[in-house]
């Protein structure tokens, strides 16, 4: 079981807490709760093979909503006193338009999560300031060895220790505590003019032992570092339609840009999704099958609950082509009169709550990785990306691939320059004809923005062939 | 069960402060940081209100509001530097932030080049740049003004079916720097801005297209009109109904006012004095150079009166000023503030860019490209076979090689006109020779951001489609 977050935290008792509800729980108001939020992150970052950074940051507050059938009222607050709950409450309140009145709410019941998929210390979580220096110092000595052309790294390290609790006008109180810590590398080769870079880290709801284990760190720093060195041999990509196979874990981007955005429930009841009417219809080939899953231990993108205090959920959204459902947070699965997902989600106390994804990604199918290159003529094999975007509405995604090579007749050939993938959520997937046994995970280093809200995410794929999609290279 | 009460009240004395402004608050914080084995550290306060409401077909979707503040401090224990921030201003919290922002410092090693800019650096008048508007609107006056842009939108055209919401959110706020120098500066500032984002449906095929407007603004008086915003809102989304994708091709590539603020964005993270000295831009080596045709002039003017990036002082308390970035083609400055600047033995440009809990970087204040003569139309007629961009999406830009690979929505142009929509395509090129090509700069610039550039042409890109 999940800890068990004390109100004491925040200064605040049961009783408050109720008094607070009852005051934004006016007559018209369907559903109010109040999120509190203390977290620690902290930061260390080396250059030049100098750990020269260091910062802290101590943030907490309240945030409060209401809703009222589609509206919902919002405010936030960074100090917890009566007066400014109040304050927020009324804030809040004011889109029900209901006259005055309270109305009362159950005495709330603290409750802890069912689970605990990160029991990790704060202790392992905040370790010595000399401790993190040490390893950032060692990465660096790393990188250099794997090859004198690399000139330059950069390396940060950062955790984050959140406490939250949500209390809700449904009679809950519920709280969690997320860690969160994340090893970042980038290198920098240089040889004759060229310049390239090279990024690679990972991370979790871990433990700083984490990156310890099996010196995961120095797996990380030889890593980034091989990166930029292959770069520096990397031909002009082409540009084309062509068949293009995409390795296993981080590639999984292209089922968070291409369908899993589009499968939030925000969009689709305000029918804006290209998959506003696709429930029981094919978006898939029979192959696919996807799951968004933030039950995960240790996971980057994994939650005891989400931020409305639901436990989160293995959600099957594609199932062996056909579309299955939407993940939802309260007020979308309410309106919509679909099941709650568990995945409402915030930045932070000061955003509202969203439908968002936890780990996305496809199950493994059955066909060899080596098989699935071979049955290529003429393609792009991509194995590393940087970051993607998605247009809801007509629902084209990118996705840019930061480590590339040329499939020429079977095989994989020469190293590629970052070339874009642009292609339409709704056909892409139909296009994929073989699905490889090797699922993996991402490393831990995703990062999801939506309304300008970054919330940490995970994705997986294995090896997939997809059999046409648009190349945005140079080379003709 | 009833838990412990035991509510959280500032010290009064604090509290006192804050109703007098924070001066002396940051006062009495750096001479504890004194006190604590700091040689020299700075504070920065920021705090403000903000008020933002999305409506939807019509209805309220979405009323927050809220008061924030926050505080950083950054100290320097000989020549070793830790930063750190809250937003809990309770005595014993920030009593605690000193210590700890001390000790953190004193775990790191040293780094001869850090520290304070010179005293003798500090800025010394602080012009009115006329950053803040007073103007405080009423909640159902602003709820008003984005039902307003979004029924313009969505009375504009019969293909207009479905809207995002309309957004108006307005803001207004205090920064206060102070040093160990013993400088002190404050300055207020405020925005408005007013979006929309309708969906339009193609009646034979029922794809759906969106796109957006919107107006921003330090003044509420110089907003446009929600009318105007909501139709040009709709005008442009509907002129997406029945994009197609075209053929793999080299073409002259015109951007738009946005996009083109978005290539000029580019430039402006290669210039930074950070990615320079850590050899992680495509511009290194390049000071001096011609990087570009000579119609091309690019300025960061942190003292533009009104403007959305102005600002009377740095993030370090250096004086703003108007840096000429690129003279004629040739690459003239980049932007740096203290460090970034001792890094590449230059001089700190006023660029010290501070958001609060974190080291400074190096950040734009109004960029733009210099207009040039032509207007848009002039500019979309030189092109015989081209794109003409209106968005871009993703994320492939390399700025140590300078590769550039995005996927696009735009106009395909036959003959010097629009002749049809596209999507679902990228265009690529290394941004060297994106800036080399750049044929013509047009007359529109328009200030909508901190990076601004008229409509631009270049010469040829590789668009990748069918």
């Amino acid at each position: 079981m999940g800890e068990l977050v004390q109100l004491t935290t925040f200064g605040l008792s049961e009783r408050e807490i109720q008094g607070a509800l009852g005051r934004v729980k006016v007559r018209d108001v369907d559903y109010a709760d109040l999120y509190f939020e203390s977290c620690v992150s902290e930061a260390v970052s080396m250059e030049e093979s100098l750990v020269k950074r260091a910062t802290k940051s101590i943030s907490q507050g309240v945030g409060v909503r209401a809703t009222a059938g589609e509206k919902t009222g919002f405010a936030y607050s960074d100090d917890l006193t009566r007066k400014d709950l109040e304050l927020a409450a009324d804030a809040a309140r004011y889109i029900a338009q209901s006259p005055g009145a309270s109305q009362p709410v159950p005495v709330p019941v603290q409750q802890r999560p069912t689970r605990n998929l990160y029991p990790v210390e704060q202790a392992t979580v905040e370790v010595a300031t000399a401790d993190r220096v040490a390893l950032l110092n060692a990465i660096d000595i790393e990188a250099r060895r794997y090859d004198s052309r690399i000139t330059n790294v950069m390396a940060s390290f950062n955790t984050e220790y959140k406490r939250v609790v949500v209390a809700t006008s449904e009679g809950t109180i519920i709280g969690d505590v997320q860690p969160l810590s994340r090893l970042q590398i980038t290198c920098i080769a240089e040889e004759k003019g060229n310049r390239q870079v090279g990024t690679f880290g990972g991370g979790g709801r871990v433990p700083f032992e984490f990156y310890q284990n099996e010196e995961r760190y120095l797996a990380y720093a030889r890593e980034a570092a091989r990166q930029a060195i292959l770069n520096l041999s990397a031909v002009a990509a082409p540009a084309g339609v062509m068949p293009v196979v995409l390795g296993w874990g981080w590639p999984g981007i292209l089922l968070h840009e291409a369908i899993g955005h589009g499968l939030e429930a925000d969009f689709n009841r305000k029918k804006t999704s290209a998959f506003s009417s696709l429930v029981g219809k094919r978006v898939a080939s029979n192959v696919c099958t996807i799951v968004d899953d933030g039950t995960l231990p240790n996971r980057r993108g994994s939650l005891n609950m989400d931020d409305e205090g639901t436990p989160t959920n293995r959600t099957v959204l594609i199932e062996r082509g056909i579309l299955r459902g939407y993940i939802t947070d309260k007020l979308n699965a309410r309106l919509l009169g679909i099941p709650l997902t568990g995945n409402g989600r915030r930045e932070s106390y000061q955003s509202v709550v969203l439908p968002r994804m936890t780990n996305t990604f496809m199950l493994a199918g059955e066909s060899d990785p080596q098989d699935i290159i071979r049955s290529v003529g003429h393609g792009l094999y991509a194995v590393s990306f940087g970051g993607g975007q998605v247009d809801i509405t007509n629902g084209k995604f990118v996705f840019s691939a930061s480590e590339a090579y040329l499939i020429e007749g079977g095989k994989v050939t020469k190293p590629v320059k970052g070339a874009t993938l642009i292609g339409s959520g709704p056909e892409i997937l139909t296009k994929v004809s073989m699905v490889g046994h090797d699922l993996k995970l991402d490393e831990g280093v995703g990062t999801c923005g939506k309304e300008g809200q970054s919330v940490p995410v995970g994705v997986g794929l294995p090896t997939i062939r997809i059999d046409e999609i648009t190349v945005g290279g140079t080379q003709d | 069960m009833e838990l412990k009460i035991d509510l959280r009240v500032p010290s009064m004395s604090y509290q006192l402060q804050q109703e007098n402004g924070y001066a002396p608050l940051a006062a009495d914080l750096l001479r504890q940081a004194n006190r604590f084995g700091a040689t020299e550290a700075d504070i920065i306060i920021a705090d403000g209100e903000t008020f933002s409401v999305q409506v939807r077909l019509g209805a309220v979707d979405r009323l927050t509001k809220a008061r924030e503040k926050r505080l950083g401090l950054r100290v320097f224990v000989g020549r070793r530097s830790a930063s750190t921030s809250t937003s809990d201003f309770s005595k014993e919290s920030l009593d605690q932030l000193v210590t700890q922002t001390c000790t953190l410092a004193k775990a790191v090693v040293e780094d001869p080049l850090s520290g304070l800019p010179a005293a003798e650096q500090m800025a010394i008048e602080r012009p009115d740049l006329d950053l803040h508007d007073p103007t405080k609107l009423e909640t159902d006056h602003q709820i008003d003004m984005a039902r307003r842009a979004e029924a313009a939108a969505m009375s504009a055209d019969s293909r207009v079916t479905n809207s995002e919401g309309a957004e108006f959110d307005s803001s207004s706020g205090r920064v206060v720097l102070g040093n160990t120098h013993g400088f002190i500066g404050e300055y207020r500032s405020s925005s408005f801005s007013l979006s929309v984002t309708p969906v339009a449906t193609d009646q034979q095929t029922g794809m759906m297209q969106r796109d957006s407007w919107y107006g921003i603004q330090r003044k509420f008086s110089k907003l446009d009109s929600p009318e105007a915003i909501g139709a040009e809102a709709a005008r442009r989304t509907v002129r997406r109904l029945g994009a197609r994708k075209t053929a793999t091709q080299r073409v002259p590539i015109v951007f738009d006012q946005d996009t083109a603020g978005s290539v000029l964005g580019t430039l402006c993270s290669a210039v930074s004095g950070y990615a320079l000295y850590k050899r992680a831009s495509f511009l290194v080596d390049q000071l001096g150079k011609s990087i570009a045709p000579e119609w091309v002039t690019v300025y960061d003017d942190g003292r533009m009166v009104g403007g959305l990036g102005s600002r009377p002082f740095d993030g370090e308390g250096l004086p703003t000023r108007r840096t000429t970035v690129v003279d004629r083609g040739v690459l003239t400055s980049y932007l740096l503030d203290t460090y970034s600047a001792k890094k590449l033995g230059l001089n700190s440009t006023g660029n010290a860019s501070r958001s609060v809990g974190e080291n400074p970087s190096v950040g734009p204040t109004n960029f733009y490209l210099v207009p040039g003569t032509k207007t848009a139309q002039e500019i979309i007629a030189s092109v015989r076979q081209g794109l003409y961009v209106t968005e871009l999406i993703g994320f492939g830009i390399n700025m140590v090689t300078g590769d550039y690979s995005r996927g696009v929505c735009g106009f395909w142009i036959e003959n010097g006109e629009l002749a049809y929509p596209v999507e679902e395509i990228t265009i690529a090129s290394t941004l060297q020779q994106m800036f080399a090509g750049i044929e013509l700069v047009g007359s529109d610039l328009v200030f909508r951001g901190r990076l601004a550039s008229p409509t631009m042409k270049i010469a040829e890109m590789m668009v990748a489609g069918n």
